[in-house]
């Protein structure tokens, strides 16, 4: 693929067909963690870590362990252990190296496993057939995109938490719809490629 | 807690989707006809009630426990990611068109949040047929709760329901086009994008707070006169 193509593939990833917005994946977190913004900023960079680690050992293992020995089928079961098993192993390394950076992601590592963006990537990454330009590519953007769009969400959250919502709109539901308009503004970004 | 009760706060006081909203991630994205809502609550049903059966089995003999007890999480995983196999599988070889229209959401119920919730909050300390029970009625609530989300997108935005229409003769079918012709407005495509999606789910939970703050409220006004 060439290099615009790779930077078309990059703005459609992060934008177009943005992870939360598009493609649900990872809507969980979105909800769960968006109501500060330090938090939202630090589950963010955890999941862009972990999804561009995770997207490049699932490939690899993929490519040159499961499809050469014909076990396409176990690859769900081996891409969980492996997500878990990194998320597992990244918290250890942050632990031990930086204390700092341990202290302020420690407790979104953990929650990372059952992101379904990460298993997300690592099938779609399959099923699309990317090389490995492609994959680093598609693994280093869609992460980007969720931390994008996690960021603004809980700006907007800060203010709404203050604003006179309705009774019965409190909390998930008014969440929700204004996800739907920040949807509605994402979509529009189609007409750009 | 008796066996009716156990089955039933699945579907109501606990309903997974609209309670807890836990597994949002597929309720949102493959909710844009009935027919996938159906066919992904009956994935989610049969990984459920067997994981959670295994899982009580697993657990049910003490010493067993204590032996799986720190390791649980990822024992936990393996045997849903391996139940979870079999119904891709399965879905690729007898209803390829439903596999197909769901996507990367079938392997992605591995990662659904009810599926590991109700192994860690129910079937880890529960005998093997209360868990069987409860993972029939929080499947069962969990199809309910997509079978509503999809029945108004699709509605809103196709103007007609059809379920399994390329398969048989005479489909089950629900057509409003009529009556939106009658009135003079086209279907609302709007519903079938993710916007749709996060519109629906959003005022389906608020209508059901309204009503929870309904009932609070008359239950405290009671207590008053009392």
């Amino acid at each position: 693929m060439s290099i615009s193509g790779l930077i078309s593939l990059a703005f459609t990833a992060m934008i177009i067909e943005n992870v939360i917005l598009n493609q649900f994946l990872g809507i969980c977190p979105f909800l769960g963690v968006s109501k500060k913004r330090s938090s939202a900023v630090g589950m963010g960079v955890a999941v862009v870590a972990v999804i561009l680690l995770s997207g490049i050992i699932t490939w690899s293992l993929y490519r040159f362990v499961l499809s050469p020995l014909k076990m396409e089928y176990m690859q769900t079961i081996v891409f969980i252990l492996v997500i878990a098993a990194l998320v597992q192993m990244v918290e250890l390394i942050l632990k031990k190296t930086s204390p700092a950076l341990y202290k302020a992601l420690g407790i979104y590592l953990p929650l990372i496993t059952t992101n379904c963006a990460v298993l997300g990537v690592a099938l779609i990454n399959i099923r699309k057939d990317y090389n490995f330009a492609e994959m680093i590519v598609f693994s280093l953007f869609i992460p980007l995109g969720f931390l994008l769009v996690i960021t603004i969400f809980s700006m907007l959250r800060e203010k709404i938490d203050t604003a006179p919502v309705p009774k019965a709109f409190k909390g998930t539901p008014i969440a929700l719809i204004t996800a739907a308009i920040l949807a509605m503004i994402f979509s529009r970004f189609g007409g750009l490629i | 807690m008796n066996q009716k009760q156990n089955f039933f706060k699945g579907i109501i006081k606990e309903n997974p989707l609209f309670v807890t909203v836990l597994g949002t991630c597929p309720s949102l994205a493959i909710t844009t006809s009935l027919e996938n809502a159906i066919g992904m609550g009956i994935a989610v049903f049969f990984v459920l009630v067997l994981s959670n059966l295994i899982i009580s089995l697993l657990t049910v003999n003490p010493k067993m426990k204590e032996l799986v007890k720190p390791v649980r999480i990822p024992v936990y995983i393996v045997v849903i990611a391996t139940l979870v196999t079999i119904v891709e599988m399965v879905l690729h070889a007898f209803l390829v068109d439903l596999y197909n229209s769901l996507g990367v959401f079938i392997p992605l119920i591995v990662v659904n949040c009810i599926i590991l919730g109700r192994a860690e909050a129910f079937a880890s300390d529960n005998k093997p047929v209360d868990s069987v029970v409860d993972g029939m009625g929080m499947a069962i609530g969990y199809t309910l709760a997509l079978m509503s989300i999809s029945f108004f997108r699709e509605l809103l935005g196709r103007g007609l329901i059809t379920v399994w229409g390329e398969k048989s003769a005479n489909p089950i079918q629900l057509n409003l086009l009529p009556i939106f012709e009658f009135i003079g407005i086209e279907p609302i495509n709007m519903f079938l994008k993710p916007v749709g999606a996060f519109l629906t789910f959003g005022f389906i939970l608020a209508v059901l707070a309204a009503i929870a703050n309904k009932k609070a409220a008359k239950m405290a006004s009671e207590v008053k006169q009392a």
